[in-house]
């Protein structure tokens, strides 16, 4: 009977331990856990590294045994420690760089980081044993890597400006490389920092969108326009259409850059355009000159356009306000404003006839709104009217009422 | 013409007997004292609600119960249909005023003690009647089919949903469905112009005619005074009249200068925005529910609110049984001070909700 009792207790007892538990005894894990922070830092982040949700272990990078729990043990031959800064990007190549042995984890994954990385000027720096440049770890993380589709991995979107400008805004740090350290701070008042933290736009550019992420390098003069290109196709053909194209390249000038800037691309508005000192125009073209005469009539044809979808817009506003409902005409004048974020695209081709054909588009659709707008006032107007007539009516109503109720209370 | 006028009415007399409904008309007096500025607010209530039945019938006109058309229709209301602005707005500002007028009748009627015997129905009836037009405003507000309307919605039955026991039935009726839909629009529109019509005639035609038969009560500290009375008609109905008449200029003046708005179209998929709430009749219960911890003893603190609202909201119907002295003819101060201190929470918790709306 004992024995049986013994028999089923085990059995029991097995039942409840999981597959493969002895397995997962993981003794770095286990040591690391008791030591102090920094040493302490690998054991608890790596609960959340990606490559323990793949079913890494330490030893994968670190090499040794760690189902022994003995650390002498464990620390065998195979054990590397930690890896030295100049070793890491060949490291985690030894792994990413294997597209057999990537495709068990994630066939769509790249595996030409490291490759990429040799092109970048980090690697190039980095090759000839400046150390202080970025290697994985330094944009990925070490022991908490995330993927950067998670929310607060440093590769995500909003938080890549972040992640570079722990270097390259630390002007410490980057002294010695003789470059500019206000990139992060411009880019943070950019039109492009607007759509990514105000609109949450994830598809709006960071660092990497242009500068590549493994194989970041500056773009060069030649490769600024392609750069912009790959969000802004339209307005690069119409620049390369345009006489400007080959002026900028006898001059060596860079495209978009000249006009729109790099890092601190600031909404374009209509006051880049003409004569005046805010004028990106006038800093090539002198007065008098063909180029100036035609920033003058681009000038002219665009901001009348503009001026008047204010005007109509202010007149809806006064009308809404006045509670008159003009939402078909604010409606309408969304339409006009198409046409004009499309002849000011259209600026960059400098053709002027084609800008007039279509800012004409939409005179139609604004002489319909500016009639709205006048309705919209006038039936306010109305209202008010309307409303002092039918006050007047009633108070009558009511002043001969109360007489009458007077009236049959005074004693007969 | 003063011949023609004499044939036709003693034509419809002769079918009608009008003669005996002008007597009693004539007849029937109102007591005139200090506090008789308070029967007056039971004629607006009656009048507006008039108002709601005409402007509501005009709007149905042009109002499409379809979650891809209601909105749209109500657009085109505002801003196409002659003068649907104004019918638009005057609905839903009068919907408003209607149940501040309802709030503040309840309460007079309760501070005056006029419920008591043997108008305990009447009250009763009256009760009933706020709950129905409360539910009129409650159904009417997600017609429109706006982001403000279809979140206060989904807040509001998700409130419903909470009751234990019949909670999930509750809201699953409610809703048509397990979420705000077409199911929840359709019948929303259904409740907002064909049953709870239907509830509000039968109620108010109750409710009026025992007005009628009983007549106005006389506050008690009053009833051994020998008081001044007024014939029904044409004497009150004139006094009535002129009520309506500054209530009508008042709609007015709020529907040309704050019209009603249209707002955003409702996005089932869109994230609820900050600083949802409900109608401002619903915000002291509103309010409470956001005030109440999360666990009181053993009870999950928004069930305890919601069922105390439910038990209170039974106490105050019952308000003429369980007010002994008052049924006697007695003062009953005890009474006054429970209405005081409802009216006060009431107050406080509507205020707060507005000023102080990170609560």
């Amino acid at each position: 009977m004992p024995k049986t009792i013994f028999s089923i207790a085990l059995l029991a007892a097995l039942a409840f331990v999981p597959p493969g538990a002895a397995a997962q005894t993981n003794s770095c894990l286990e040591c690391h856990k008791g030591l102090e922070a920094e040493l302490q830092a690998p054991a608890a982040n790596f609960a959340q590294d990606v490559h323990q949700q793949a079913g890494l272990t330490c030893a994968d990078c670190h090499g040794g045994n760690p189902a022994l729990a003995d650390e002498d043990k464990a620390k065998d031959k195979t054990f590397k420690g930690a890896p030295k800064r100049a070793q890491i990007p060949e490291l985690c190549a030894s792994c990413h760089g294997d597209a057999a042995y990537m495709r068990k984890f994630n066939p769509r994954l790249r595996v030409d980081q490291l490759s990429q990385y040799q092109t970048s000027q980090h690697g190039k720096l980095l090759k000839k044993g400046d150390v202080k440049v970025a290697v994985c770890t330094d944009c990925h993380g070490v022991h908490g890597i995330q993927t950067a589709k998670f929310p607060k991995s440093p590769t995500f979107p909003w938080n890549v400006p972040q992640t570079c400008g722990r270097c390259h805004a630390d002007a410490d740090y980057m002294k010695a490389y003789g470059i500019p350290t206000d990139q992060a701070a411009q880019y943070k008042e950019s039109v492009h920092a607007e759509a990514l933290f105000e609109k949450k736009d994830m598809s709006a550019p960071v660092c990497n969108s242009c500068h590549g992420n493994h194989g970041a390098f500056p773009p060069e003069v030649k490769s600024i326009g392609s750069v912009c290109r790959q969000c802004h196709p339209s307005t690069g053909d119409l620049f390369a259409k345009s006489p400007h194209k080959k002026a900028f390249d006898d001059l060596g000038q860079s495209e978009c850059e000249a006009c729109h800037g790099n890092h601190r691309i600031v909404r374009p508005t209509t006051a880049m355009l003409g004569t005046d000192d805010k004028a990106v125009c006038v800093q090539c073209h002198d007065k008098g000159s063909k180029g100036y005469q035609a920033a003058a009539e681009l000038k002219t044809l665009i901001d009348g356009f503009e001026v008047q979808i204010e005007k109509e817009r202010a007149t809806l506003d006064l009308a809404e306000k006045k509670g008159v409902e003009t939402s078909d005409a604010a409606f309408k004048l969304q339409d006009v404003n198409t046409v004009l974020v499309s002849a000011k695209n259209l600026v960059h081709g400098l053709a002027v006839d084609e800008i007039r054909t279509k800012l004409a588009e939409g005179d139609q659709t604004l002489n319909d709104v500016e009639k709205a707008g006048a309705a919209a006032l006038d039936e306010a107007r109305f209202r008010r009217k309307g409303l002092i007539i039918a006050t007047a009516l009633l108070a009558l109503f009511g002043i001969a009422l109360f007489l009458k109720i007077r009236s049959m209370h005074k004693p007969a | 013409m003063k011949a023609l006028g004499r044939n036709l009415f003693a034509y419809l007399d002769e079918r009608f007997k009008l003669q005996g409904l002008f007597a009693f008309a004539e007849h029937k007096k109102v007591p005139e004292h200090e506090y008789s500025f308070w029967y007056y607010f039971g004629g607006i209530a009656l009048f507006l609600s008039g108002i709601q039945v005409a402007t509501g019938i005009m709007l149905l006109l042009y109002y499409t119960p379809s979650i891809d058309a209601a909105h749209e229709s109500i657009q085109f209301i505002m801003s196409q249909v002659k003068f649907g602005w104004l019918i638009r707005s005057v609905h839903s500002w009068t919907a408003n005023i209607l149940i501040g007028i309802l709030f503040v009748h309840m309460f007079s009627t309760f501070f005056l003690k006029a419920y008591r015997k043997p108008r305990e129905l009447t009250w009763i009836t009256g009760f009933f009647l706020l709950v129905l037009f409360m539910a009129f405003g409650f159904s009417g507000y997600l017609l429109p089919w706006n982001e403000l309307s279809f979140f206060a919605t989904r807040v509001g039955t998700d409130i419903a949903g909470a009751l234990p026991l019949v909670g999930t039935w509750l809201k699953g009726v409610i809703l048509g469905g397990t979420t705000v839909s077409q199911a929840t629009l359709s019948r929303f529109f259904w409740f907002h112009v064909a049953l709870l019509p239907l509830a509000a005639f039968t109620l108010i035609a109750i409710h009026v005619l025992l007005v009628q038969i009983l007549g106005m009560s006389v506050p008690i500290k009053l009833k051994d005074k020998k008081l001044k009375e007024i014939s029904f008609f044409p004497d009150f109905i004139y006094k009535d009249a002129l009520g309506w008449t500054l209530i009508l200029v008042l709609i007015g003046v709020i529907c040309v200068f704050l019209p009603w708005e249209v707002g955003k179209k409702a996005d089932p998929f869109a994230a609820t925005p900050l600083g949802i709430k409900p109608e401002w009749y619903f915000t002291f219960m509103f309010t409470t529910l956001k005030l109440v911890p999360s666990h009181v003893l053993f009870v999950e603190g928004e069930v305890l609110a919601i069922l105390a609202f439910l038990v209170g909201g039974i106490f105050w119907m019952l308000a003429p049984f369980l007010d002994r002295k008052a049924a006697r003819g007695e003062r009953s101060p005890a009474a006054t001070w429970i209405g005081i201190i409802l009216l006060l929470y009431i107050v406080v918790m509507t205020v707060l909700t507005y000023t102080v709306p990170k609560l």
